[in-house]
């Protein structure tokens, strides 16, 4: 603990509470939409909500970060604030792994519990009784009620577009970290050569997702609405896809930055936080094509 | 640093803007502390006029004042506003104001996230309780929004519902990454982990647990959203999903939920009690261990929630043992609190009354959640009033006598006034046995048969509930005049010192009372 | 005002009256009637001594400090702070404590799990808010409704003995033979316990829970719903009759002989005022907890009937609502649950009810057609 400089207390500011409003319009937004279709109301205003709110967190977030940019360019931040930064970064990236964890655990209950139970399986195998006809398989393209829930023909397998994804997101996981080791040497050049393959190969991914998707609901009839299996490959696969786009936008962020000089070769936190981000989306996605696609 | 570091300082040095844009833009610990605590005691008076509402109902048999879903609202959100704005904000609140003070930093890590945090926790509850006056009514589910009540057979709110909690999770996740970036990066020099105050050390496990367990919360509420409005399957054995699965991820969160709202609490009476027996805390570091040992066994406990919804035998018997084992960090933790006022000085101001009540009552808590522990018997006690009795024991005496113990210990900090003894131990008396009064019949109601949630009920069980609610009503009703002491307080009465408790420590009793505006620019020395 | 405090007064005390008068102050837990229930109120109270014993000693030392180490009085603080001999051994003993105690727990649990070799089988589907049983060797079953009136409920008429504890038809099961219960539910979850047979089990709707319970005194047992399953949540008691064997066998052959009558009732031609009457009947058993007596509902969840587009409009609509429901919604699916006759003289009562002159009538036969050619 030898450096005790001061450490940077910002003054009043007006991003958090611009942030809280714009989050709040936002969301009682998005509710509303959904409400009110539900319901088979008209749904304008609840869009209209909802883009106001958009604009203003859109706003908030260009100020907020273009604040701590501003002010770390200008040096206030001391290394132990720049700590500050690390410890805060690392522990919200272990409470998105714990989000997906959520998510996991279900896939995991269902196929190991849930699913064999209704099929006449184990401790609940009872609960057969109340499903003539239910096959318990993985994955799962017959439903315990076909009727609520029309099963989906077949679902996608994993050495296809998921293998080709996987390639490009671990490709991409080098290639961030190529850009880092250049920017830690100062390369400019370098550091956009690569920091742009990372972030073609990111697009190059959520393309080919999109087409998966497509073919999902268009060919094989796999849909939110066609029971577990489903279910859960869309919320997981879907929750992922939304991260590698918030990364995305990070990346493109970090290279605007790196083409601006924002960053020099010992401080380059704003960089490495996108990173690690990086790498985070990029280690679930092993998971995923682990648990969701293969087995 | 340069010298721009330098004027940046200097302007720290003078006080609190004026107006109304102090509290919406400040980045102040004090000021977030202050605002904090001022909203969850709103939040607590509203929830408590809920459960004014509950306990009118069930004065006597028959319905009297409410019908059946108007009730099941109440109970919902008395619950909700009970844990998400009242103990979990009024825990955070401490946290700023004293974790700076306690470690000898110049703020929280993140002065402008910890005001986005506390400003998050108004936008949510105003989302919450808008929902009171939506077509169909509040969420009546219980706070425990089990599906498919809460999905297919939910009201319309629902979903408003559901992005309120996401809002709240925001903040605690936000509030606990703050905590924990600042007790492990602005600990004055010399302050090594074991030499940290226990507040600290239950706060670091405690914001831990959150970032643990909110996001699982957020995961829940997601899939429930899922399931009304985009068809989806999760919780509806037709498509292949489980309602039970609703249960495992909910209280997943759930259990560690429940420590995140005592632990603080925990660290709190450890510094009053010692404080106020002139004598150290006993067993220090396995105080800590304790603390260690209650979180982490708090996650592969979640199923004692669930002992009656058919979990195979040897799920029963794993969390029977893992529950029953708990009981030894927190006798732990019980046996050295007493170890410390053994053979001490004692005296009994208004902190150490509600402490040292916090041990009794908390510890009769754990004696029923001990019982409860027991599989075969929860077969009996589960969803009766004799689990009413028991969280409402830990968390009644338990959380929310540790938040006035800790308020009354640190008033005279806050605002540099001696609070008005009298007054409060008056607050104690009354709160003490208003509160005995509410929540001990209510073991007897369970044992009895009465199950919870239920507005109206057979007629063996209306003696006990009259005087439940008699004492319900008696406990509301004080809690007002801590409003009085605590306005008093602000506004004057006889100046306090630095230290106005002579037994206690710590680096907060070495600046001025009340505390300036800004503390520790420069970081003390520990030694 | 004296006049006022007076009606206060005797207000009060008439409503008080009748609580006083059955002062009951019940405080623990039952040993009820089978084995797994004795056994659980031994557990019960040997871990209840094992906390009193812990809590009278820590408290006993808690209070001596209170009273004899005051400031007050005069008490120099010691300055102690830590041993390690005393931690380790409050550690190591009150884990010996709860090793002991899970023994019997344990084996209590087991026993509670095994539902083999059943003698009687009995499926128990939750609805919102009544409980149905089947008798699975049997082939026949039944609902069981809350049977206190509304107006003892909203206090209009003194409250009964078994006030919201009974039911129209009872659980009747046989003394000492071992009952599998198979528990399910149709919409949410629901609880059904019997406090006295030490049963208590999560009916999940998709699934089927097993528990099982042997009585061994005939008697009648109360119980309630213990899973909040909605609005009515606190109105679904549950009764069960045990009965010796003898009279068990005399009652299921009766059960039996009524299904079979109640079928074919359904052959038989209905007049407009017998389907009117007992559409009323099964109208306020079946239907009016949500849509209420008189036909209003209690929007949005639950719409009113009276003069709504379903139940004067047509008839083909209203008959399929009724027999399939509504996905999504709280209005479930009748068909499985009541008889041709119920159906018929249910759709008749709304359709001619609380101004809902349509004069329509529909014959049992007639859903009878209709469920069969589904």
């Amino acid at each position: 603990m030898a450096d005790h400089q001061t450490y940077y207390v910002p003054e009043q500011s007006k991003w958090p509470i611009i942030a809280t409003v714009g989050l709040g319009v936002t969301l009682y937004g998005v509710a509303s939409i959904m409400v009110k279709s539900g319901q088979g109301e008209s749904t304008t205003g609840a869009w209209v909500m909802f883009f106001i709110g958009a604009l203003i967190m859109a706003y908030m977030l260009f100020g907020w970060f273009g604040n701590v940019i501003r002010e770390s360019r200008e040096g206030l931040y001391s290394p132990q604030m720049d700590r500050s930064f690390r410890w805060g970064m690392s522990w919200f990236i272990f409470s998105e792994v714990m989000f997906f964890a959520a998510f996991f655990g279900a896939l995991f209950y269902v196929r190991m519990f849930a699913v064999p139970w209704l099929g006449g399986e184990g401790d609940r195998g009872s609960s057969a009784m109340l499903w003539d006809g239910f096959q318990a398989t993985w994955p799962l393209i017959n439903n315990p009620n076909p009727e609520a829930y029309p099963a989906p023909e077949s679902v996608i397998g994993p050495w296809g577009l998921p293998l080709v994804n996987t390639i490009l997101l671990v490709t991409s996981s080098f290639t961030i970290t190529v850009a880092h080791h250049a920017l830690k040497a100062g390369n400019r050049q370098k550091i956009k050569i690569w920091m742009i393959a990372t972030i073609v190969l990111a697009l190059g991914f959520l393309i080919l997702q999109a087409e998966e998707y497509m073919h999902a609901y268009q060919e094989l009839n796999l849909t939110l609405q066609s029971g577990i299996y489903g279910s859960t490959f869309f919320m997981l696969t879907g929750f992922h896809g939304a991260h590698v786009t918030l990364g995305t936008l990070m990346l493109v962020i970090m290279l605007i930055r790196v083409i601006k000089g924002h960053f020099t070769a010992d401080h380059h936190f704003g960089f490495e936080a996108a990173a690690w981000y990086w790498h985070f989306v990029d280690v679930v996605w092993l998971g995923l094509f682990i648990f969701v696609y293969i087995l | 640093m340069s010298a721009v570091a330098d004027t940046h300082t200097q302007e720290h040095h003078h006080g609190p803007a004026k107006g109304i844009s102090r509290w919406l833009l400040t980045t102040n610990h004090k000021d977030i502390g202050t605002m904090y605590l001022v909203f969850s005691f709103a939040m607590f008076l509203l929830g408590g006029c809920m459960a004014m509402v509950i306990r009118a109902e069930l004065f006597q048999p028959g319905l009297q004042i409410v019908q059946p879903e108007f009730f099941n609202q109440m109970t919902t959100m008395h619950g909700l506003i009970m844990v998400f704005g009242a103990v979990m904000p009024a825990f955070v609140g401490l946290a700023n104001w004293m974790l700076p003070l306690m470690i000898g930093a110049p703020d929280m890590a993140l002065p402008r996230m910890n005001n986005w945090s506390f400003w998050l926790l108004p936008c949510a509850f105003l989302i919450l309780v808008s929902t009171l006056f939506m077509e169909g009514g509040a969420p009546n589910f219980g706070w425990t929004f089990y599906a498919p009540l809460s999905t297919t057979y939910g009201p319309p709110s629902t979903t408003f519902f559901i992005f309120a909690v996401h809002i709240m999770g925001i903040s605690s996740i936000m509030g606990a990454i703050n905590v924990i970036a600042t007790i492990l990066n602005l600990r004055a020099p010399g302050m090594t982990l074991m030499k940290m105050p226990l507040f600290v050390w239950t706060w670091l496990i405690t914001a831990f647990l959150l970032i643990a367990v909110m996001p699982v919360l957020a995961g829940v509420v997601t899939m429930m959203l899922m399931d009304i409005n985009f068809g989806t399957s999760f919780f509806d054995a037709s498509g292949g999903g489980d309602p039970v699965l609703f249960q495992h991820v909910f209280w997943f969160f759930g259990h560690p939920e429940v420590y995140i709202m005592i632990l603080p609490a925990f660290g709190a009476v450890s510094h009053i009690i010692p404080a106020f027996s002139r004598k150290p805390l006993f067993g220090y570091a396995s105080m800590v261990y304790a603390v260690g040992a209650i979180a982490l066994l708090s996650f592969i406990v979640w199923a004692h929630h669930m002992f009656t919804v058919g979990v195979p035998l040897a799920g029963q018997l794993f969390f029977m043992y893992a529950t029953m084992l708990i009981a030894v960090p927190t006798g732990v933790k019980v046996f050295n609190w007493v170890a410390t006022m053994f053979r001490g000085s004692l005296s009994f101001e208004a902190p150490m009354l509600f402490a040292v009540a916090f041990v009794i009552l908390f510890t009769i808590g754990g004696f029923s959640g001990l019982m409860l522990a027991i599989a075969p018997s929860d077969f009996q006690y589960h969803d009766t009033y004799f689990v009413v009795a028991h969280f409402h024991y830990v968390l009644v005496p338990g959380a929310i006598f540790g938040i006035f113990a800790s308020a009354y210990f640190w008033l005279p900090k806050w605002t540099g006034h001696m609070y008005d003894e009298t007054l409060a131990k008056t607050h104690f008396w009354l709160s003490f046995i208003g509160m005995n009064l509410a929540f001990f019949p209510m073991h007897f109601l369970g044992l009895a048969g009465m199950p919870r949630r239920i507005p109206d009920y057979a007629l063996q069980f209306a003696d006990f509930n009259m005087v439940s609610s008699v004492g319900a009503f008696m406990f509301g009703a004080t809690q007002l005049l801590f409003l009085f002491i605590v306005v008093k307080c602000v506004r004057g009465g006889k100046a306090a010192e630095a230290k106005p408790w002579d037994g206690a420590e710590g680096l907060e009793w070495t600046v001025p009372s009340p505390a300036p505006y800004h503390t520790f620019a420069t970081p003390p020395e520990v030694k | 005002m004296r006049v006022h405090a007076k009606r206060a007064g005797a207000l009060v005390g008439g409503l008080m009256l009748p609580t006083l008068s059955m002062a009951d102050w019940t405080v623990n837990m039952t040993p009820g009637v089978t084995g797994t229930s004795n056994e659980i109120f031994s557990l019960h109270m040997t871990i209840l001594w094992i906390c009193v014993v812990i809590g009278v000693v820590v408290f006993g030392v808690m209070f001596w400090s209170i009273f004899a180490h005051r400031k007050s009085q005069g008490h120099k603080p010691a300055n102690f702070h830590e041993n390690t001999v005393v931690e380790i051994l409050w550690t190591i003993i009150p884990f010996v404590i709860l090793v002991v105690m899970a023994i019997p727990a344990t084996a209590t649990l087991v026993d509670m799990y095994d539902t083999s070799e059943a003698d009687v089988d009995i499926k128990i589907t939750g609805y919102q808010w009544k409980w149905q049983y089947e008798y699975l060797d049997e082939e026949f079953g039944y609902f069981s409704n809350l049977a206190t009136p509304p107006d003892q409920i909203n206090n209009r008429q003194n409250k009964g003995e078994n006030y919201l504890l009974e039911v129209d038809n009872p659980l009747i099961v046989p003394v000492g033979k071992k009952i599998r219960l198979l528990l399910t539910a149709n919409d949410v979850i629901h609880s059904w316990w019997v406090p006295d047979f030490g049963v208590k089990k999560d009916a999940i709707p998709g699934f089927i829970n097993e528990a099982w319970t042997r009585v061994d005194e005939p008697g009648i047992y109360r119980g309630q719903c213990t899973e909040l399953c909605g609005k009515n949540h606190g109105f679904m008691p549950v009764v069960v009759k045990a009965v010796p064997e003898a009279e068990y066998n005399t009652w299921v052959a009766e059960q039996k002989a009524a299904a079979e009558k109640e079928r074919e009732l359904t052959q038989k031609d209905w007049t407009m005022a017998e389907l009117m009457a007992r559409g009323e009947k099964s109208y306020q058993t079946n239907c009016a907890a949500c849509h209420q007596p008189d036909g209003s509902g209690a929007p949005p969840a639950f719409p009113a009937l009276k003069g709504s587009p379903i139940a004067t409009g047509d008839m083909a609509a209203h008959i399929d609502i009724v027999v399939h429901g509504k996905s999504g919604t709280a209005m479930q699916a009748f068909g499985g649950q009541l008889s041709e006759v119920d159906l018929a003289a249910i759709i008749t009562f709304e359709r001619n009810a609380w101004g809902n002159n349509t004069g329509d009538m529909v014959t049992p036969k007639q859903i009878f057609d209709y469920k069969n050619q589904q």
